[in-house]
C-alpha cells in the first residue's frame, strides 16, 4: 500500500469517526452502531491487503529463487547424472589402470627371458673369439644361436604388441577429462545458484541470478545408462551412418 | 599419400595427441605436428603446406566443428582432407560435419586398427577422383 493509500484509509477514518460523533450527539444510536462495524471492516481489509501484498512478494521472491526451473533439475536430474558420470570415470581408469598392468605383467617376463638368452649366447660368444670352445659345445652354441634368432622375433613381437596396448589403454585420459569437466561445469552452476540463495535470505534482491550465462555443451563422451537417444552405438553406426553420405 | 606427408593433429589432450601421433608413427608417418585447438591449428595450416588434418571436435577457443568449415572456406585449404576423431557422437553432428565437408569421422575410443581403414579409406577416395 502506497502513501496514498494510506492517506485514504486514515481520511475514511476520521470522517467514519466524525458522523460516528454526530451520530451519538443526535442520539441516532443504531446509525452509530453501524458506524463502528464499517471502521471495524475498514481496518480489516487494509491488513488483508498488506498480507495480500506480502504473499504476493514471497511468492515472487521464491518463483524467481527456482530460476527457470533450474535447481529443479539441478537436484533432480544432473546431481544423479553426475554421480553416474564420477561412476563412470572410476570404470574407465579401473580399466585402463588393469590392462596397462596386465600388458606389462605379460611383456615383463618376455624382457628377462630375452636378455638371459641374450647374455647367456654373448658369454659364449665371447668364448668362441678367444677360441675356446670345443667342437661339440660349438654345435650346441650354433643350435642356440638358432632357436634364439627364430624365437627372438616372436618374442620381441609379442613385447610390442604388449607397449601398444599400453598406448591405447591411455586414451581414458581424455574422454574422463571430458567428463570431468562436465562435473566441474555442474558444481560451478550449483555454486552460483547457493550465493543466489543467501543473497535472497540476507533479503537483497538480485536480478540476474537466473541469466547466468550457460555455454552452449556439446554432448561429450556417451555415458553407460545415460544414453542420448540420438547417439550411435558405436563406429559401425558411425559408418553406417555415413554410408548415407556416400562415404 | 606418401609416408612423408606432413600431418597435423589437434586435440586439446596431450594425452591424445600423443596417442595418435604414436599410432601415426607405427604406421609410417612421423612428419606429423600437433595443436591443442582450433585457433592455433588455423594459422599453422594456412601456412604450412599441411596434406592431412586430424582433429577433435570439442575443444576450448575454436571447435573442430569450426576448425573444419573454416578450413573449407578457405580456396587454399579448401580440398585439405579432414579426419575427425572425437567423443561426439550424435547422430545430427555426425550428420553435421559430413555436410561441412568432413572425409572420415571415428568416434573415442577407437582401436589402431580403426585409424588405419580411415586414412586408407579417406586417401583411396582422395586418389580415385583424382584418377
Amino acid at each position: 500500500m502506497d502513501n496514498t493509500d494510506v492517506l485514504d484509509y486514515q481520511q475514511g477514518r476520521l470522517n467514519l469517526a466524525k458522523d460516528l460523533v454526530n451520530a451519538l450527539e443526535q442520539g441516532r444510536s443504531d446509525d452509530a452502531d453501524i458506524i463502528v462495524l464499517n471502521m471495524a471492516g475498514m481496518r480489516e481489509s487494509y491488513l488483508f491487503q498488506e498480507l495480500g501484498k506480502l504473499t504476493r512478494e514471497l511468492h515472487e521472491a521464491l518463483k524467481n529463487f527456482m530460476l527457470d526451473d533450474r535447481i529443479a533439475s539441478i537436484a533432480v536430474e544432473d546431481m544423479p547424472d553426475a554421480r553416474v558420470r564420477l561412476k563412470h570415470v572410476i570404470e574407465m581408469t579401473d580399466q585402463s589402470a588393469t590392462r596397462t598392468l596386465n600388458a606389462v605383467e605379460a611383456a615383463l617376463p618376455l624382457c628377462s627371458t630375452l636378455l638371459q638368452t641374450s647374455k647367456d649366447l654373448s658369454e659364449q660368444w665371447q668364448r668362441f673369439t678367444k677360441r675356446e670352445m670345443q667342437p661339440d659345445e660349438f654345435r650346441v652354441f650354433g643350435k642356440h644361436l638358432g632357436d634364439y634368432f627364430n624365437k627372438n622375433n616372436d618374442e620381441i613381437a609379442a613385447v610390442e604388441g604388449h607397449l601398444k596396448d599400453i598406448l591405447m589403454a591411455q586414451d581414458f585420459q581424455d574422454l574422463t577429462g571430458q567428463i570431468i569437466k562436465k562435473v566441474i561445469h555442474l558444481v560451478d552452476e550449483v555454486e552460483k545458484n547457493l550465493v543466489n540463495l543467501i543473497k535472497l535470505a540476507g533479503g537483497k534482491r538480485f536480478s540476474n541470478g537466473s541469466q547466468v550465462p550457460l555455454q552452449e555443451e556439446l554432448a561429450g563422451p556417451q555415458i553407460p545408462g545415460l544414453e542420448s537417444s540420438s547417439a550411435v552405438k558405436g563406429q559401425d553406426e558411425v559408418d553406417t551412418l555415413l554410408a548415407s553420405f556416400g562415404f | 599419400m606418401h609416408k612423408n606427408m606432413k600431418i597435423l593433429v589437434v586435440d586439446d589432450f596431450s594425452t591424445m595427441r600423443r596417442i595418435i601421433k604414436n599410432l601415426l608413427r607405427d604406421l609410417g608417418y612421423a612428419n606429423v605436428d600437433e595443436a591443442d585447438d582450433g585457433e592455433r591449428a588455423l594459422p599453422m595450416l594456412k601456412a604450412g603446406a599441411y596434406e592431412f588434418l586430424i582433429t577433435d571436435w570439442n575443444m576450448p577457443g575454436m571447435t573442430g566443428i569450426q576448425l573444419l568449415k573454416n578450413v573449407r572456406a578457405d580456396p587454399n585449404l579448401v580440398t585439405l582432407p579432414v579426419l575427425m576423431v572425437t567423443a561426439e557422437q550424435k547422430r545430427e553432428q555426425i550428420v553435421e560435419a559430413a555436410e561441412a565437408g568432413v572425409n572420415g569421422y571415428i568416434v573415442k575410443p577407437f582401436t589402431a586398427t580403426t585409424l588405419k581403414e580411415k586414412i586408407d579409406k579417406i586417401f583411396e577416395r582422395i586418389n580415385a577422383t583424382k584418377l
